[in-house]
């Protein structure tokens, strides 16, 4: 049994790959079907954001359980193939794999270190496995500590405060187009959180006028109370267009939403003022090709990064502080999925032999009848030594392994040797083993939905 | 005395260039305070020396080209040192020093011959006067197409390095474009309309055609088109960035015309 990762980020692929690998949320029921149906793939957890892919499994063996997880991402998408997947692909199991989950959830692994988005991403990637009933023990555990973790560093370290995040970085760009934001008009297209968060920074800076359209109309008129805008009906686009000034696109559309034409138009409405647009959302919404016009300016989310890039220096030491904090958790977390398993195992393992014993005594003394009771005492004593003692080295083992690295392989040999199904660990671990966990179930929200 | 000032000046705006030179490409802001102060010291020195010139002759000493062209290049610092600084835009004056500096150079290559200008009427100072400050609102328009321009290109390619990062909005610079020419061609119009009045007096017609002046009213006609163009068909932003260095090359050819010409009086530029 191997927790594992594989997936790929704004580091290791370019956006053009990671949209591809986008799935929205109306088919991730799905796709965590699909996972679920490789005989192999026990819980499964898929955490797409702008800047990255990844799955989370639980597997019965890590190697297997990469390939497969592979095949799944390949098939995603009609036009890819492995050779094109292969090389971003990055992999992690283990102690590895959950180090990497703390890390992302904390905000470490991001474009921009410190950013506030991911750790609500991480909660919805987690809701949307216990929707369809994708995760199980181990990812419970896992994911929900993941989440404190981030949490933690937030509320514990200085990270957040430096957390420009990719949304600022928009508004810094738009200053270097338009000298006073006072008197812009801002659109914003769809309603996705890195729109709506560098639509608030924008507004923040006091821009003019915020107008706001989406797909779903009473949508945009529930933001246009927010932002106190205007909402414009999605057929309007095309006819807005040139009175914004600014135009930030973030719908979850898989095509574009804006074209080139259509940006010509505005630009030609417009007089040649400037136009400056962000594309804040994979898969891109706006053609790329736009760059080519005279006097509009757009920016896809790798060209935040860059730009974000250059005042991150700063938010290393703290992120150095997070990284401790982080190692730590991990520590003990690793710790406590192997001792959960181990102690079900042992807690079903003495039950099973208890079991035993007593339907064994009870055939003996109905079988012979009256019997005194100090023979009954000794026919007991004597099972129960049997048992004990027959128990007592692959307990000792057991507890001893599994704190190490094998740990998973010993529990899973003791099932197979000891026949424990899993549906007796399973049902005997609801009992309070582990303190935390009543804990957990008051501060977390999601926990709610645990019992699913 | 006045020569060593002269001396001096050229030397300051040359430390001057290459201080702001290194603070275009260094992010540093030692850089930025030690480069201003070296203008600054420049601009004093070139006052000076224009004082005393003003002094020795009685005269505003723009009727030689030498004159002119320093009169045009401490207009020009001047510029820099008040937009520069009220804005916080110390990187005008990697733009605008190297200019200036340019300038006393051109200005000292000229033939002795070109320093000839015919004093043939009092009033002509005032026609040289307007004409060289229209020129300094052409050049301020210059440098911000060429900011402009190179902060366009820089936003497009999506490098941001340090250059990026020092050179301001863009359309403060395409406003910085409109309002040079709005100060630049008013004064020009009347410029034209002074060395007319004074060909007049001198020579009898207000125009003679003679390529100075047929190179003034192109100029005239060109920067007419550009402000007509922004007001009725949107010449704005990379183009007018663009028509505005080109005019601006216009101006400098007129000036390497004048420069190169033989001791014909200038009068009527």
């Amino acid at each position: 049994m191997n927790i594992i990762v594989l997936g790929l980020n704004h580091r290791t692929a370019p956006v053009e790959l990671r949209e591809l690998l986008a799935i929205p949320d109306s088919r991730m029921g799905e796709a965590l079907a699909r996972l679920l149906a490789y005989p192999g793939i026990k819980e499964a957890m898929y955490l797409g954001t702008c800047n990255r892919v990844e799955v989370y499994a639980v597997v019965e063996k890590g190697e297997w359980g990469f390939r497969k997880l592979e095949d799944f991402l390949v098939a995603t998408h009609f036009s890819l193939s492995s050779e094109d997947l292969l090389p971003h692909l990055y992999r992690y199991s283990d102690d590895e794999a959950i180090a990497h989950l703390f890390r992302v959830s904390a905000s470490l692994d991001s474009m921009v270190v410190g950013e506030p988005q991911i750790l609500g991403q991480v909660k919805e990637a987690y809701a949307l496995a216990l929707t369809h009933r994708s995760s199980g023990v181990i990812l419970n555990k896992v994911v929900k500590k993941a989440i404190s973790v981030g949490k933690n560093v937030r509320t514990n370290t200085r990270i957040g405060e430096y957390a420009v995040s990719i949304s600022y970085a928009a508004v810094e760009l738009a200053k270097k187009v338009f000298s006073n934001l006072q008197q812009r008009v801002v659109l914003l297209v769809g309603a996705g959180e890195m729109g709506k968060l560098a639509a608030q920074h924008l507004v923040n800076h006091g821009v003019k006028e915020v107008l706001l359209t989406t797909r779903n109309h009473h949508r945009a008129l529930t933001l246009a109370k927010r932002f106190q805008g205007h909402a414009v009906p999605y057929e309007q686009l095309r006819s807005t267009l040139p009175k914004a000034d600014i135009v930030i696109c973030a719908t979850g559309a898989p095509h574009f939403v804006i074209s080139k034409d259509d940006i010509e138009g505005a630009v030609h409405q417009r007089r040649n003022r400037p136009i400056f647009l962000i594309d804040i959302t994979v898969p891109r919404n706006i053609d790329p090709a736009v760059k080519d016009v005279d006097n509009a300016f757009v920016f896809d989310i790798d060209d935040l990064k860059a730009h974000v890039g250059h005042n991150q220096d700063e938010r290393l030491k703290e992120a150095e502080t997070a990284e401790k904090l982080v190692k730590e958790e991990v520590g003990s977390m690793v710790a406590w999925v192997r001792g959960l398993e181990a102690i079900p195992t042992i807690v079903a393992l003495r039950k099973k032999a208890e079991d035993i014993k007593n339907t064994e005594l009870d055939k003996v003394f109905h079988r012979l009848g009256e019997v005194p009771e100090k023979d009954r005492q000794a026919i007991e004593g004597l099972a129960s030594a049997i048992v004990n003692k027959l128990l007592h080295g692959p307990l000792v083992t057991l507890k001893a392994e599994a704190q190490s690295q094998n740990g998973f392989a010993f529990i899973e040999a003791a099932r197979r040797f000891f026949e424990l199904r899993e549906r007796e660990i399973h049902s005997l671990q609801s009992q309070p083993i582990d303190p935390e966990m009543g804990h957990e179930a008051s501060e977390e929200s999601l926990s709610q939905k645990d019992g699913l | 005395m006045s020569e060593t000032l002269s001396f001096l000046t050229m030397g300051l705006y040359f430390g001057g260039t290459l201080l702001f030179l290194a603070f275009l490409l260094h992010r540093s802001e030692v850089l930025s305070r030690v480069s201003v102060f070296v203008a600054g010291a420049g601009f004093l020195a070139h006052t000076a020396a224009l004082g005393m010139a003003m002094v020795s002759t009685g005269q505003v000493p723009i009727m030689t080209f030498r004159g002119a062209m320093s009169f045009f290049a401490w207009g020009l610092v001047l510029v820099f040192l008040i937009v520069g600084l009220k804005r916080g835009l110390q990187v005008l004056g990697a733009f605008i020093l190297p200019l200036a500096f340019l300038s006393l150079v051109s200005a000292t290559l000229a033939p002795v011959e070109a320093d000839a200008i015919a004093p043939v009427f009092q009033t002509v100072w005032i026609h040289v006067t307007l004409s060289i400050l229209g020129t300094i609102g052409f050049a301020v328009a210059f440098v911000a197409g060429l900011m402009y321009l190179m902060q366009e290109r820089l936003l497009k390619s999506k490098q941001f390095n340090v250059l990026y990062f020092k050179l301001p909005p863009l359309d403060f610079l395409d406003a910085l474009n409109q309002r040079s020419i709005l100060f630049g061609f008013p004064l020009l119009t009347m410029g034209i309309l002074t060395g007319a009045v004074s060909a007049q007096l001198t020579i009898g017609s207000y125009l003679n055609w003679n390529p100075e002046q047929v190179w003034a009213l192109i100029t005239w006609v060109f920067y007419f088109v550009v402000l007509m163009g922004r007001v009725t068909m949107g010449w704005r932003a990379k183009r007018a960035a663009y028509l505005t260095i080109v005019g601006f090359a216009g101006v400098i050819l007129t000036f390497v015309g004048i420069l190169l010409k033989s001791p014909q009086p200038i009068a009527h530029l």
